[in-house]
């Protein structure tokens, strides 16, 4: 028996819900797809470029300084669809030095922007827990916006995997 | 009314800090996919959360269609006196809900 | 898309090999996921399964139907006449002479005594009062009946389970008897056992049955999948639950 190649989906109901239109799954939709079913309707992927866009428009001229952020992702997921992710900021959390927002961005979904979360003196510390999607292996990033108008950030690595039997 | 799960302790000693968990179920339909006929399935996501305490705010999230479907959010607050938390989930299109809760301080 | 070709070149040529599970090395879906999603599934303030249950809790004692009864009023507190219902089914049932699954049941309730029209499969309702019943099996061990009244359709099941289908050709037995622990696209093989029932399984973003999951296994080897309600997938339900027989439930799991 001849080992089959994997039919792609023809349609884009892609892993992590948003459009994966990283070169190799491209090229095999391609080719698969044949003339005539383009399935995936043309998608402004994020690149570094936006994501690093995305950032200044937050941070305006001044510096990002990496350090006090702490962004935890695990490095390997099953699943881009529910990545967990926590960032924490070190940060007395009084009235004069307080964490007034964190902001996470990715590299690669179609998009730049992941969350805005708002926190201030009442927070006690500064921690957020979420779950996110993502697309493709890629970068996270996260800034923390200071009382002080200071800029900090974190960033780490997240490789997705694709899941094996699927609706598709 | 979408279902809602929060956590967080109900009694509290003042000035103690503590952990809010929420989970509210949502499918945060991104507007990137499409469905089995090649339509795009449109956006429809929650696109912001906001903690009260008493009136005031003391969390407010933007979201983003990055965010996972049934959206998790944990956060923290200081414990200051009894009174009321009040959760909102705001969709794209300004449609909200709110889920109120009490907090015994002692 | 490499990985993938060499583990169906991997899994053809593995063919010839007989290597069921023996009971001692039966391990639960959950062994085999991240420790994320374990932490996920293991506290009910963040198991997004849980957003059902609630659900399931709320209809429990909502009244429905012609008759205007609630599942409370017959069955009383779930806790206590649920607790272990999960985890004999399928069961069989006399009137219609076959077994049925659990949303079967929960159906075959809500027409008989409710008098009620039946929830849709994969319906918000239905996997909610399904997870909820599940829920009160939780740590519980599978326990499906072994009355000689089954024995064919657990016969079938059994042939199903080893049956090649598909344009990959491929038995369940291939993947989950064979060749479980090891890598397919990214995904670690488990050996298949339904301890989790109704599963929030993350390429859905919902919650989602056991015979969703199996319709996906058969697209998944290219194979029309299997109607919902097919007596072929109560079978095989059934079957599954045999081969899992003393493990325990933890529904609602989490899994990729």
């Amino acid at each position: 028996m001849s080992a089959t190649t994997r039919p792609q989906p023809l349609l884009s109901v892609e892993e992590g819900g948003e459009s994966d239109s990283s070169p190799t799954r491209r090229r095999i939709l391609l080719v698969t797809a044949g003339a005539g079913l383009v399935s995936l309707a043309p998608v402004v992927r994020a690149t570094e470029d936006a994501m690093a866009e995305a950032i200044r428009d937050l941070i305006g001229e001044g510096p990002l300084k990496p350090g006090k952020v702490k962004l935890e992702l695990p490095s390997i997921v099953e699943n881009g669809n529910t990545v967990p992710l926590t960032v924490s900021v070190e940060s007395p959390m009084t009235e004069a030095d307080h964490v007034e927002s964190i902001h996470v961005f990715n590299q690669k979904n179609p998009q730049p922007y992941v969350a805005a979360f708002h926190l201030g003196p009442r927070a006690g510390k500064a921690g957020v827990v979420t779950r996110i999607r993502l697309a493709d292996s890629q970068r996270v990033v996260a800034v923390a916006r200071l009382a002080d108008g200071s800029f900090w950030s974190d960033s780490a690595d997240v490789i997705v995997t694709l899941a094996a039997c699927t609706e598709q | 009314m979408a279902r809602v799960l929060i956590n967080f302790p109900q009694r509290a000693k003042r000035g103690e800090i503590i952990e809010i968990k929420t989970l509210i179920q949502h499918p945060m339909e991104t507007g990137y996919r499409v469905d089995n006929r090649g339509a795009k399935i449109p956006r429809d996501i929650i696109s912001r959360f906001t903690c009260a305490y008493n009136g005031d705010e003391v969390f407010r999230a933007e979201l983003f269609p990055a965010i996972s479907a049934n959206p998790f959010i944990a956060f923290s607050t200081v414990a200051t006196e009894s009174g009321e938390l009040v959760f909102s989930w705001t969709d794209d299109n300004g449609q909200m809900q709110t889920e109120i809760r009490q907090i015994t301080i002692e | 898309m490499r990985a993938l070709l060499a583990a169906g070149l991997a899994l053809a040529a593995a063919a010839a090999v007989e290597a069921e599970v023996v009971p001692d090395a039966r391990r639960p879906g959950y062994d085999f996921a991240s420790p994320e999603i374990r932490a996920m599934q293991d506290d009910e303030t963040t198991n997004p399964g849980m957003l059902w249950v609630s659900q399931g809790e709320s209809l429990w004692s909502k009244k429905a139907g012609a008759a205007a009864v609630s599942c409370e009023d017959c069955h009383g507190d779930a806790r206590a006449s649920m607790k272990g219902a999960a985890a004999r089914y399928p069961a069989f049932d006399a009137v219609l002479a076959r077994p049925i699954d659990l949303e079967q049941r929960i159906n075959r309730c809500r027409t008989e005594h409710q008098r009620a029209e039946p929830l849709g499969w994969e319906s918000d309702d239905l996997l909610a009062l399904t997870a909820f019943v599940a829920r009160q099996s939780h740590g519980l061990p599978i326990a499906v009946s072994a009355g000689p009244e089954l024995r064919p359709f657990l016969d079938l099941g059994g042939e199903l389970f080893s049956l090649r289908e598909g344009q990959l050709n491929l038995a369940c037995s291939q993947c989950h008897d064979d060749n479980w622990g090891k890598s397919l696209a990214g995904n670690v093989i488990p050996q298949g056992h339904p301890t989790g029932y109704p599963v929030y399984r993350l390429e859905w973003q919902s919650l989602g049955s056991l015979q969703r999951r199996l319709r996906n296994c058969m697209t998944g080897v290219r194979a029309e999948p299997f109607n919902y309600g097919a007596p072929e997938a109560v079978a095989l339900e059934l079957y599954l639950m045999e081969r899992a027989r003393g493990m325990p439930m933890d529904a609602p799991a989490v899994r990729p």
